[in-house]
């Protein structure tokens, strides 16, 4: 028969429906202001009690909230008015202290049944949301001229102890030079930096100067050192991060040497660039021996106790560690071994010699603000933020031997601990540099214009299109414009299943899909007005317009959707956005335009004796 | 029924050369001698929003900034009286935003800082090199895939059709001094996608009538076509111009030169798929041959 769906056809646009509508969903829901609470490490519990500690400081701020949560891990506070979020976080942040890291937040609210199936809200970009939004560049450069310094050090210090005699010996650009008075010594110091240092890659240009050895650093440990240096500093701004409190806080990777991140709902910038570009230190401290000294507390109590006397000077401070890394020994028990520069393993081999059986610590350095809760004259309560030092013991190891420029700690309780040491080590120690190369902020009240102005043009634009549709195509510009909204539906249906941002370039992305997705339709009635002019019959007509049109369709769809697909490689994130819109509008729209707009033109007029078509 | 009227358009193809060589040298010509107002995205520098609660003296608070040290400082109002935009072109130095909202706000007005954008020059020029690369990838992929759907003369004509619109809508900008920033990029892109989109329908009513219509010349086959499609080219130029509108003016300051753009696009393509893809096929000796080769799935080039 001719126009007729089969059954699974029309069951198949109804499932479709229903999941356009179930994904698109929660985006209806408004979110609510919320702050959110967690440990600043993971092994704190945040229970009952702490939640009951939450709402005592906001009864006592005179904050209203409701549909408190607590999950072990971290606690949820929805705050009733939305301009009270920001003085409710400092209220809790004032009351639980520093250990805690508490965020701004904006919490769903999703009905259970729908975030079984998944359903979640789109996320906003921080064009719609507000914050920040940092690259930066890691001066890899700098990072292996640190290295190379340090190896030329050691390699003449090898030399010297190994009595091999050299004219001089530098470092040109990315290369270490050394020029020798004869062959004899040449062919020595050849092999002692080949057994001791394995890194060195000798290079044997034609022509090069016989009495002189030119020193590269090979490729692997050349990557490996960018690697760790990138990694290094992608750690230590988590961690500054997170001290922030924002609630989904980004921070990766991008290209070789460059870091993103995206703090969205953060409105104090130079509060977060002066965090972002603090550093974290180290220092070397021999125990007290009795004589004076300061105490310090243990940064994991559970471990060697709560705190410990170290004297007040220290042998090396973060500058001197070079590497610090995770290991086992022969025994197979874990170990941080790290590597000091030569100055620092000069030091280290110094105060060492002489306090072997003592015990050396290392201190964590921290800069932080904490808030602070005070009541001024008029009896108001005031919260101030105030900077402060923490210092505080990551290990307490006893010195077995004279220390050099490479140790090891050991007598770790896991591999867990290992790591994290190794990983503290390394973030106090001097990272390759970092520079901000782009910066956008965009405030809060501009973000939520542009929703505003975004959901607006949306609605008027659809709207215009609608209407359109009707006056030119009538009773199929209907079904047209029936397919056009599910199309919008299951686009945003669809971003919000895929976890995609919503940016300003990617709602100007929908409202151009809206603008083109009707093309398919104006194609396939074109083609019907046409075959009715020709004489065809009204079902003749319906079926041939559709065959026809489909071919146009598909090669058009396919081409817009190549250009999309390379404006998502080569774009960065607003054009992307734009491009993630655009990709998912070609197809949803092909699906709504093409089988919905048929499945409901032959649920209307299929199978029926019809003279004339309402087109 | 009456039959479908046809209209000569390539009667007049001959016009259209000499209108769009028109365009495209005055265009190509603005893009040499002034090029583009590169925005923030390409340039590099500083930028910064605020917003006062009053209208604004842009000219007051430029003398301001200079005064206290900026170097030529642009000040204009962005989108309505009372924000201000504020840019430090080439500036390397990323404190600068805070030290401008520092002058801003001495005489002690209440300001709202709406948006801070800091680009490196690095940046900037490797957006520059990303956006020219990928303009250039989208092209050749294009014409690759007409190329293997239809056919290689289709394919020239689609191609330069598309180049015609993008040459043209950047002159248009270079001409009007029109900001280029990434979102115009985005914008040019989906001129590329639009275009292509309307020049791909054209095309395929080209490649039916062709193997329809035996007795027929190319320009006639070309008309009807061309006269065939005529009227789902305007209504979809319709709608996506009613769609464009409603951004360029509710869609706010930020994506203003996107609509713009879009909308010099739409207005080029759909021109242009009527007039530029058809003509150069023409100049090419676009034929029934050419078709019924790949219809035939012959993989032999040029019969005699």
């Amino acid at each position: 028969m001719l126009n007729k769906f089969p059954l699974w056809k029309n069951l198949m646009i109804l499932l479709v429906i229903t999941f356009g509508f179930v994904y698109a969903a929660p985006n209806f829901y408004p979110a609510d202001a919320a702050v959110q609470l967690s440990g600043q490490s993971g092994a704190m519990v945040i229970d009952e009690s702490v939640l009951a500690k939450i709402e005592g400081a906001l009864d006592e701020g005179g904050i209203e909230y409701f549909g408190s949560e607590s999950d072990g891990e971290s606690a949820l506070v929805r705050i009733a008015d939305k301009n009270l979020q920001l003085r409710a976080k400092e209220v809790i942040q004032a009351e639980m202290g520093g250990d805690y890291i508490v965020a701004l937040n904006l919490a769903p609210t999703t009905p259970q049944w729908l975030s079984n199936l998944g359903g979640t809200p789109m996320k906003l970009g921080l064009d719609l949301s507000g914050g920040v939004h940092f690259l930066l560049e890691v001066d890899l450069d700098s990072a292996l001229a640190v290295r190379l310094e340090g190896d030329l050090d050691d390699i003449k210090e090898s030399l010297r102890e190994e009595r091999v005699r050299y004219r001089s010996f530098e470092l040109r650009g990315r290369q270490i030079i050394g020029q020798f008075r004869d062959a004899d010594q040449v062919e020595k110091a050849n092999t002692i930096i080949r057994t001791n240092y394995r890194d060195m890659q000798p290079l044997n240009a034609p022509g090069q100067n016989p009495l002189s050895i030119v020193l590269n650093l090979s490729e692997a440990a050349t990557s490996l050192l960018e690697d760790n240096a990138i990694k290094q500093n992608l750690t230590s701004l988590r961690n500054r991060v997170n001290e922030l409190g924002v609630s989904e806080p980004l921070v990766s990777r991008q290209g070789k040497n460059r870091i993103v991140v995206e703090l969205p709902g953060v409105q104090d910038t130079a509060e977060a660039k002066r965090i972002i570009g603090k550093t974290a230190n180290l220092e070397f401290r021999l125990e007290s021996d009795g004589r004076g000294g300061e105490r310090f507390d243990f940064r994991n109590p559970a471990g060697q106790g709560p705190d410990a006397m170290l004297e007040k000077k220290a042998v090396i401070t973060g500058e001197n560690v070079t590497d610090a890394r995770a290991s086992f020994d022969e025994n197979g028990r874990p170990q941080v071994s790290i590597t000091l520069d030569s100055k620092g393993g000069w030091q280290m081999g110094h105060s060492t010699r002489d306090n072997i059986g003592r015990r050396l610590g290392v201190l964590f350095i921290e800069y932080k603000t904490k808030l602070e809760k005070s009541i001024d004259e008029t009896g108001e309560l005031v919260i101030t933020s105030v900077p402060f030092v923490e210092r505080n013991i990551i290990s307490l190891a006893t010195v077995q031997s004279q220390l050099g420029k490479q140790f090891r700690i050991t007598g770790l309780d896991g591999q867990r601990e290992s790591s994290e040491l190794a990983l503290l080590l390394r973030a106090g120690a001097l990272a390759a540099p970092m520079y901000i190369v782009e910066e956008r902020t965009i405030g809060p009240s501009l973000g939520a214009d542009n929703i505003e102005m975004g959901v607006k043009s949306v609605t008027v634009g659809m709207a215009m299109v609608l209407l359109f549709m009707v006056v030119i195509y009538r009773a199929f510009g209907l079904a047209a414009n029936v397919a056009l909204t599910m199309n919008l539906l299951l686009l945003v249906g669809f971003m919000s299943l895929l976890g995609a941002t919503l940016t300003l370039p990617g709602i100007a992305g929908i409202v151009l899909t809206v603008g083109m997705a009707v093309d398919a339709n104006v194609l396939i009635f074109s083609r019907i007005r046409e075959e009715r002019k020709l004489g065809a019959t009204v079902q003749g007509a319906i079926s041939a317009g559709y065959d026809r049109a489909f071919v146009s369709i598909l090669d058009a769809n396919i081409t817009t959707l190549i250009v999309a697909l390379i404006l998502f490689l080569i774009g960065s994130g607003p054009v992307q956005g734009f491009a993630v819109t655009l990709s998912i509008g070609i197809l949803t729209s092909m699906f709504t335009s093409i089988v919905m707009t048929r499945g409901l033109v032959n649920l209307v007029v299929g199978g029926r004796k019809i003279d004339k078509l309402w087109i | 029924m009456a039959a479908l009227k046809v209209y000569n358009f390539m009667g007049i193809r001959k016009y259209a050369v000499i209108f769009s060589a028109l365009l495209l040298t005055v265009s190509a010509w603005s893009l040499y001698s002034q090029g583009l107002v590169l925005g923030l995205d390409f340039s590099g520098g500083t930028q910064i929003e605020v917003g006062y609660d009053s209208p604004a003296d842009v000219g007051a608070l430029r003398e301001k900034l200079e005064n206290s040290g900026f170097k030529n400082p642009v000040v204009v109002h962005f989108g309505s009286e009372t924000d201000v935009l504020i840019r430090l072109q080439g500036e390397p130095d990323q404190k600068l935003a805070e030290q401008m909202v520092e002058v801003l706000k001495t005489d002690g007005q209440e300001i709202d800082l709406r948006r801070v954008d800091f680009v490196g020059p690095q940046i900037g020029e490797e957006l520059r090199e990303d956006g020219g690369l990928g303009m250039l990838a989208a092209l050749a992929v294009v014409m690759l895939y007409v190329a293997v759907r239809f056919q290689l003369k289709f394919s020239v004509g689609a191609v330069l059709a598309l180049a015609h619109d993008v040459i043209i809508t950047l002159g248009i900008f270079s001409l009007a001094r029109f900001e280029f920033d990434l979102t115009v990029l985005a914008a040019i892109l989906a001129v590329v996608g639009y275009s292509l989109n309307d020049t791909i329908v054209v095309s395929d009513r080209i490649r039916e009538n062709f193997r329809k219509i035996r007795k027929a010349s190319p320009i006639e086959v070309i008309n009807e076509s061309l006269s065939q499609t005529l009227w789902r080219t305007i209504n979809t130029s319709a709608t996506t111009m009613l769609v464009l509108l409603a951004l360029f003016f509710i869609g706010g300051e930020l994506i203003h030169n996107f609509a713009i753009a879009l909308m010099i696009g739409v207005g080029i393509g759909t021109y242009s798929s009527i007039y530029v893809a058809a003509t150069v096929m023409l100049a090419l000796n676009v034929d029934r041959e050419d078709l019924l080769e790949t219809v035939e799935g012959e993989l032999v080039d040029d019969l005699p």
